[in-house]
């Protein structure tokens, strides 16, 4: 095993259809027009020696070091500049090149420090190699000369080091940020000698607008930006592909290691999700896999006020079947149930409800997803047929008009974001629909076409009066409608949507936003070419969350921007492998590939091959757990990998309902939230520790690959195995690729999905069986998947939550860049050096209304309950509307939140709670108690030394 | 949560349900009825069943109609 390497082929491929041929070195090579001669030298195993040239990034013509001969053509062109021509004849060595390509790296190696022995880019270093490559073996114009060889180090970034004396001044990292990040935090400053890469205004890299995406530091072709890992460790011996464990975009990394320590993760450029670009939290925050708080041990304990004992894995697991047999001997079959994790691999998810329905016997099964996308899945297949996104990221590239409603990709999906950025500086338009001015609303060389910034709560209202727009101005399309949609359906809808009362003029006291905004936004949407729908959290955590996906559904299918490339309906997903667990049958109703438990032939080959018989009653939701165990029938609950004390909202509830139950199991890498309520704890393994597959958000699987032991002692789908074992039903499998076939056997949307196939592909996008064998990146085409693609008629209905005299604003919560969720990984890890606390950000108006200064401690109440944390005085919220994150557990964001929820699904209406904010001196009473009880209920007993 | 706060908290479910399928005008009844048979644990059923036999203070028409439908289906299973 070595290190995986992917070949750079120094310019980006073109994708013209024609092609052209020359020769080159003497040999006849054909690539299509637009490719440049550095690249088709490359093609046929020719590596002409550059520096500035990589293909992430346009070519730029400023090293020198690429320059080749081209007969009947004067000079000798930068092959990375020279795009190929048909009979062009080249030479890439000869006596000339070479004495001139050594000339310029003299000039480079006269200001460079010689350290190359103690140096971190050592063995892995394009200079050095250059300079080998090009035959250096002089440098003339000696050291003494003026240079940059005292210039400072930067170290001001958590995980990565900037050394200007080791620059060439090749811009590479500049334009990465450019490029391939889009945020244009590095410039080149100064002129001539003085040139110098300069994030900001000559501030430092942790000062600058930087967002630590990595790029930079992949571009450097030396160790001018190195990983802080890298400098202390050492250049790694190893890498294994693999998928990164943070958000639904679903990177491909290469884990490059030093035998089971890992030294960094570098993207993948042959990752489909992300080529090779990534984010500061899957680029870097990984140090949590190896924290000192990761529980490595088993646990139990009879009360929640005992302190924890460890045991050993037999005593752990022994105790758990012991006491799920006796619940149900005393409660009955339906008092036990389980959660799966979005966190977790397919294989783990699929275990767990395998578990629930086969081994406890019911359907009581729920998954994180409960709390997220329920509602996109509910609604999708109301309207199209599928649970699931309609395109691959890659159709973005052809998008014209990009609709995102109710999600912040430039934090939420940072690498998707900047695909979505590099799209709008190409010249594609933009309408943003969130109450708060997101980064997309305006950002370097971006800037949307229309910002609608609603109320919370209002996203239905919004929706349905821009379909009133394109139904009362013709602006539908018509023949798509009749050959692919329920034309009763449409008619009904279109009826409705024309209704005055749904017009923007009628709807605009409801959402707050000028008419003539949403008239022009529905006519770009309409009319603008491939429009393509993006969303979020923000549409789908609403008590009519599944009534607005339905909405985006029926305007794109009125306006036929569905089933092709460059359109479509995507819900951009959180967690990493929240398709994935949705997939696999985590909903309490429904098996694997979304079909209900109560579907007999569906049951029967489930039954057949679990060899036991199942229930053919939907189980409990999250919730409904929780109500149906503070009622007394629900007493025991296995938890894999998911934080519900602090995720779930209205907490009191939550752990209300915890705490009636009599054995709480969590299974996760700390002592989170939840496992303060917990009886057995069961240490779980990263995602660097096990085999398996994610599901991005645009569908796409893709492995999961063991790099290092698990800590724990086992991989998560091994312990699920244990745990039916001793409950008495047998599970034996020896590897996940085992349980990936048995989902294939099973689940027909999978029917053609194998750890083979994926070794073989890298990754692949279901439906992946017998007609799509290669899988299906877009969906719909030709015909939707349900038949014919159904309209709904989306009523907007206000939310009961409402302002009043007490609560007069209305709270929204949402994610940062740096943080992840509720923070369990990204939190034990240095990206809290940029949000070490959440903060509640609100207007100036509200703020000076009630007194407040930024960074002031603030009370924030709603009738669930209340909190405090600072505040952040801004205008990216609205007045009226207050903001904040999650990731901090002692800012107890969800006392707050109420228990309002989606109709369809139960999704927590997270985005609307009326509140008021007020000075406070610092923490509440609650928060401090809650601080008391986690220190409490968090002790381990000291085990007697042996 | 007592039981009286269950079967409120029931209720509002169920006329959330039927709020989304009113328009469905001669299919209303029928999609709550469905909706709530494919999505709710049978103690949930059951619940809301024994609520409406009490008089189902609180729930809609069709939302009462369609628990009524749900009734039926139990009683004649």
């Amino acid at each position: 095993m070595g290190l995986v390497h992917e070949i750079d082929y120094g310019t980006k491929p073109s994708e013209a259809a024609s092609l052209v041929t020359l020769t080159i070195d003497g040999v006849r090579v054909s690539v299509p027009e637009g490719t440049s001669v550095m690249r088709a030298a490359m093609e046929i195993g020719t590596q002409i020696p550059k520096l500035c040239a990589t293909d992430m990034l346009d070519s730029f013509g400023s090293c020198r070091l690429c320059l080749v001969e081209i007969e009947g053509r004067a000079g000798t062109p930068a092959s990375c500049t020279t795009p190929v021509a048909e009979g062009m004849v080249v030479h890439t060595q000869n006596e000339r090149l070479g004495k001139l390509r050594r000339g310029v790296m003299e000039l480079y190696i006269s200001d460079h420090p010689l350290d190359c022995l103690t140096c971190s880019a050592n063995g892995n270093c394009e200079l050095q190699d250059m300079a080998g490559a090009v035959g250096l073996r002089e440098v003339r114009y000696g050291y003494e000369g003026e240079n940059h060889l005292d210039s400072v180090k930067d170290l001001s970034n958590p995980y990565f080091q900037f050394d200007p004396a080791k620059c060439i001044v090749c811009s590479r990292c500049v334009r990465a940020c450019e490029e391939v990040q889009g945020t244009f935090a590095l410039t080149i400053a100064g002129r001539g000698f003085e040139s110098k890469v300069s994030p900001g205004m000559e501030e430092s890299f942790f000062e600058s607008e930087c967002v630590s995406c990595g790029a930079c530091v992949q571009a450097c072709p030396t160790a001018t930006l190195m990983e802080k890992s890298v400098v202390e460790i050492g250049q790694p011996e190893h890498s294994v592909v693999t998928t990164c464990a943070y958000c639904g975009v679903g990177c491909s990394f290469k884990a490059e290691m030093r035998g089971e320590e890992l030294v960094r993760m570098v993207p993948y450029k042959d990752g489909k999700a992300n080529h090779g670009h990534s984010c500061v939290k899957g680029r870097f925050a990984w140090g949590y896999a190896t924290h000192q708080d990761r529980i490595t041990r088993p646990m139990i304990r009879a009360k929640i006020s005992d302190p924890w004992r460890e045991v050993s894995w037999d005593e752990a697991i022994g105790h758990v079947a012991a006491e799920f047999k006796r619940i149900q001997a005393t409660y009955g079959k339906g008092s036990v149930g389980g959660i799966t994790s979005s966190r977790c691999t397919n294989e783990e998810t699929f275990l767990v409800q395998k578990l629930v329905r086969a081994g406890f016997g019911n359907n009581n099964v729920d998954t994180c997803a409960r709390v997220c996308h329920s509602p996109t899945g509910y609604g999708l297949s109301q309207t199209f047929g599928t649970s699931a996104g309609t395109q691959d990221f890659d159709s973005v590239e052809q998008a014209d008009v990009i609709l995102l409603i109710g999600a912040n990709p430039t934090d939420g999906h940072p690498v998707f974001g900047s695909r979505m950025k590099k799209r709008l500086r190409e010249g594609a338009k933009l309408i943003v629909i969130d109450p708060r001015r997101i980064d997309l609303v305006r950002t370097p060389h971006v800037e949307a076409a229309h910002h609608l910034p609603l109320r919370p709560g209002t996203n239905v209202a919004m929706l349905t009066a821009l379909a009133h727009v394109i139904v009362t101005e013709n602006l539908f399309d018509e023949a798509f409608v009749r050959e692919r949609c329920d034309l009763d359906a449409f008619t009904h809808w279109a009826e409705f949507a024309a209704a005055e009362r749904n017009s923007p003029e009628a709807l605009a006291a409801t959402t707050g936003v000028d008419p003539q905004l949403v008239r022009a936004a529905a006519r770009l949407y309409a009319t603008g070419g491939n429009a393509a729908i993006y969303y979020g959290l923000g549409v789908t955590e609403h008590s009519q969350g599944t009534t607005a996906v339905m909405a985006l559904a029926n305007l794109a299918m009125a306006t036929g921007n569905i089933g092709r490339v460059g359109v479509g309906v995507n819900p951009l997903r959180g967690q990493n492998n929240v398709q994935g667990s949705c997939d696999m049958g985590s909903f309490p109703h429904e098996f694997s590939g979304y079909r209900h438990v109560s579907t007999p032939g569906v049951r029967q080959a489930f039954e057949v091959d679990w060899g036991v018989s199942l229930d053919a009653e939907p189980g409990l939701r999250i919730p409904n757990m929780l109500d149906a165990a503070v009622d007394g029938t629900f007493k025991g609950l296995y938890i894999q990998g998911e934080d519900i004390a602090q995720s779930d909202p209205d907490i009191k509830h939550v752990t209300a309902g915890l705490a009636a139950m009599e054995c709480v199991v969590v299974q996760d890498l700390f002592l989170n939230e939840t496992a303060q309520f917990a009886h057995v704890f069961l240490p779980g393994s990263t995602f660097l520790e096990k085999n398996g597959t994610f599901t991005n958000a645009e569908r796409r699987i893709q492995l999961v690959r063991k790099v290092m032991t698990p800590k724990n002692g086992y991989e998560d789908w091994e312990i699920t195995q244990l745990i039916a074992r001793a409950l008495g039903y047998n599970m034996n499998y020896a590897h996940p690729s085992e349980i990936m076939d048995e989902i294939a056997r099973l689940t027909p949307s999978f029917a053609g999905v194998s750890f083979d196939l994926l070794e073989r592909e890298g990754s692949v996008q279901w439906p992946c069986n017998e007609t799509a064998p290669e899988g299906t990146p877009v969906m719909h085409v030709g015909g939707f998947v349900r038949g014919q693609g159904r309209f709904f008629v989306t009523e907007y209905v206000a939310t009961d939550e409402k302002t009043g005299p007490r609560f007069p604003l209305l709270l929204t919560t949402g994610r940062i860049l740096s943080q992840y969720n509720v923070g369990a990984q990204t939190r034990r890890t240095a990206n809290t050096a940029w949000h070490e606390e959440d903060l509640l950000e609100i207007h100036p108006h509200d703020a000076e209304q009630r007194g407040i200064n930024d960074g002031a401690w603030v009370k924030l109440a709603s009738r669930a309950g209340e909190t405090s944390l600072r505040a952040k005085v801004t205008d990216r919220v609205a007045p009226g509307v207050v903001y904040t994150t999650f990731h901090h557990p002692m800012t107890m964001a969800n006392v707050v939140t109420t228990d309002y929820s989606d109709w369809a699904t139960n999704c927590p209406e997270y985005k609307v709670t009326a509140v008021q904010v007020s000075p406070s001196n610092g923490p509440t009473a609650t928060q401090q108690d809650y601080a008391d009880l986690g220190r409490r209920t968090r002790q381990i007993e000291a085990v007697p030394a042996e | 949560m007592s039981p009286d706060d269950q079967d409120r908290k029931l209720v509002y479910m169920a006329n959330q349900i039927a709020t989304f399928f009113n328009s469905a005008d001669d299919e209303a009844v029928s999609s709550i009825e469905a909706h709530i048979r494919k999505f709710w644990d049978p103690r949930m059923r059951a619940k809301i069943i024994a609520f409406r036999a009490r008089g189902g203070e609180g729930l809609t028409d069709n939302a009462a109609a369609a628990v009524d439908r749900l009734s039926r289906e139990v009683a004649s299973a």
